[in-house]
């Protein structure tokens, strides 16, 4: 085990691929001579060379389109997006290039493609730059969606997605980056995608989570408040692990999904359908989506402290639904808290 | 990539390469073969839209003459052209505009996303400028992995004035890539008339911009094509990076199957027609004593022959089975969602 931060695991996932795999590259902005902006690629450059770790102008349609192409023809790319937000730019080679090659190819071309994104809100970087919009990926077949919340999933989850021989969108939460914990590198280290993650065990809720939430999630999980928490990191957005949830569920008998992105059109909607629709009758509650609310990003610091879950709400939200075993509402809903 | 070609492709290549009546004939097939597609709509046998290709013949002819087997061509929806001319059959290419098993596809694809990468060619883009960039990461490929190939974009004088050519060439050019892009200018993007929507005459102008060498061609004689096409490729493989082709070209029918091509000037037609693609080569081998008067007539109907039976066996042949729409989404997944 190796004592290492978020963004540390990232350098080093990406490194050992490079070193096992020669068709792995990187390519972005800034991520050559100046290491990644947020220190993902130090040292990538002196180790593997200008040839596989490329500095591209801001020029995002065309690198992703690139290494798009690339990906069709023999190597394995990791392009890094600096914020998610510049994706909105590339979206067409992502959604409408790479999610198909394979589809319109009958299974002759295939992408092994990583684009990876920094994401999330909490840091002060307003509207377009705090963003998730994992919803545009998620809802195009063809594409994996992955958010790791700890060095280790960053570590491993990165590794599987660049083996992976399709498209992967890997969503990386930006205040996760100075985070640090014990990494197991090497194989022992490797997370495969679509498995989630039981992070704590609990007995009368399941709350599913991912990316920065999950320390939320584990914050209120230890039955402090009378009641204790399963804690799942779902660690792949898409595809979905559904056997962890539904054991999960099974056993405690309600779900809480705690999420960070608006109300509208997040990753729970599927997961309270599914559990909804398989377990109706057995639950002791309806299904609970604790998410932001259908704003953008807010930037003063008060606002922005509201606009995520913390854990105090998180904390209240569960105590009302487990005692009342009703919905509670969203505090943007609350008597009082309308704009 | 470890598909390869099959024997007749291999054949219909090769031949091309080594004799001009074999590209006359080839020629002759694409104008039969888009002739008989639309008339294959208007009878009812197909649905959606088709884009094609008559009077533009020869370049795509040039290209497939030009480009090793090896080598990869990214195409536009407009594309039934050069993907006969690359070497998928008139079967192959009219099965799938029938949606048909025989297609090269299976029917999955349609007439906008014909796909043959055993002879080079990624699946075809149906968005404007999009294969562009994944040209640049073709080239990129081969680059990195010390390869000799070329990457050739195919595209519009339309995608000239979309983002994703300006960010590719771009790209070719600071990393001095092996792209030929080539630049098919058949005066109209969709229903505009080029001097509606862009301020230059030469597209091959914009070259300038990105220190890329270009050349303005005359696209309907393709010998011409040719050498100008041997040149860039040569320049390209020899390590010397991207030109800019500009196919001066007219597009005999309207943008798709719909279009009449009403707004075009009366008399403009008649002026491409008298400098048919088709025609050139064809007094030339005559006039040169290659070949007689009747053998082009002789050559003519013999495509329409073969035509007519690549017809008749798709017709016949059945859709592919419902199990298909659902294979090749992901490795190893048949549907979304579900485990």
């Amino acid at each position: 085990m190796t004592r290492l931060r978020f963004n540390q695991a990232i350098v080093s996932a990406i490194h050992d691929e490079m070193t096992s795999d020669s068709s792995v590259i990187l390519l972005g902005e800034d991520v050559a001579e100046a290491g990644g902006v947020f220190k993902t690629s130090e040292g990538l450059l002196e180790r593997f060379g200008p040839e596989r770790v490329r500095d591209t102008p801001i020029s995002e349609m065309g690198f992703i389109g690139a290494a798009v192409g690339a990906a069709a023809t023999g190597l394995r790319p990791v392009a890094e997006i600096m914020f998610v937000e510049f994706l909105g730019v590339a979206l067409d080679q992502l959604v409408t290039e790479a999610a198909k090659f394979r589809y319109l190819s009958r299974g002759q071309v295939t992408v092994p493609l990583v684009v990876r994104a920094s994401c999330g809100a909490g840091l002060g970087f307003g509207a377009q730059h705090s963003q998730v919009l994992d919803s545009w990926f998620r809802s195009t077949p063809g594409l994996k969606v992955c958010i790791p919340s700890n060095p280790q999933a960053a570590y491993g989850l990165l590794r599987s997605a660049i083996r992976d021989d399709d498209p992967v969108v890997f969503l990386e939460t930006r205040s996760l980056y100075g985070d640090r914990g014990e990494v197991a590198l090497g194989d022992d280290g490797l997370i495969h995608l679509g498995v989630a993650r039981l992070e704590r065990q609990g007995s009368d809720v399941t709350i599913v989570s991912a990316g920065q939430l999950v320390k939320v999630a584990i914050a209120v999980a230890d039955g402090e408040h009378g009641w204790s928490a399963d804690v799942i990191d779902l660690q792949t957005l898409t595809p979905w692990d559904h056997r962890t949830v539904m054991e999960s569920v099974g056993r405690t008998r309600r779900l809480v999904i705690l999420e960070e992105g608006p109300f509208s059109g997040g990753w729970g909607q599927e997961i309270a359908y599914e559990v909804a629709a398989d377990m109706f009758g057995e639950l002791r509650a309806p299904v609970l989506r604790i998410t932001c609310p259908d704003a953008p990003v807010p930037f003063a610091t008060g606002m922005e402290r509201r606009f995520l879950p913390s854990s105090e709400y998180v904390t209240d939200q569960i105590t009302e639904l487990i005692d009342t075993a009703r919905r509670p509402l969203p505090w943007w809903q609350e008597t009082g808290n309308h704009v | 990539m470890t598909v390869t070609p099959t024997s007749t492709q291999q054949e219909r290549r090769s031949r091309m390469k080594e004799s001009p009546v074999a590209r006359y004939e080839r020629m002759v097939e694409i104008r039969v073969c888009e002739d008989t597609i639309l008339q294959l709509f208007r009878d009812g046998h197909v649905r959606g839209s088709t884009h094609t290709a008559q009077g533009q013949e020869a370049v795509s002819v040039a290209i497939a003459t030009i480009a090793a087997p090896t080598d990869w061509v990214t195409c536009t929806y407009r594309g039934h052209a050069l993907a006969l001319a690359l070497g998928l059959t008139p079967l192959a290419v009219i099965g799938e505009i029938l949606g048909r098993e025989v297609g090269c596809t299976r029917g999955i694809g349609g007439s906008m996303h014909l796909c043959g990468p055993e002879i080079g060619l990624l699946p075809t883009f149906a968005i404007v400028g999009a294969g562009i960039p994944v040209a640049v990461g073709a080239a990129l490929s081969a680059s990195v992995r010390g390869r000799e190939d070329v990457a050739f974009g195919v595209f519009g004088d339309g995608a000239a004035n979309i983002g994703a050519f300006h960010e590719g060439l771009n790209l070719a050019a600071i990393w001095n890539l092996p792209v030929v892009f080539v630049c098919e200018n058949n005066l109209y993007g969709e229903y505009s008339r080029i001097d509606h929507t862009t301020p230059i005459e030469d597209l091959a102008d914009r070259a300038a911009s990105y220190g890329m060498p270009s050349e303005v061609v005359d696209g309907q004689d393709v010998d011409t094509a040719v050498q100008a096409l041997r040149a860039a490729t040569e320049r390209a493989r020899n390590g010397g990076g991207p030109t800019l082709l500009e196919m001066k070209t007219y597009r005999y029918a309207g943008h798709s199957r719909t279009d009449e091509a009403t707004y075009r000037p009366p008399g403009e037609l008649d002026v491409w027609q008298a400098r048919d693609p088709i025609g050139i080569l064809g007094r030339r081998l005559v006039d040169d004593g290659t070949i007689g008067q009747d053998d082009l007539e002789l050559i003519r109907r013999e495509v329409e022959v073969m035509v007519e039976a690549a017809v008749e066996e798709a017709l016949a042949s059945p859709e592919a089975p419902l199990s298909e729409m659902l294979a090749h989404v992901t490795a190893g997944a048949s549907t979304a969602g579900g485990e």
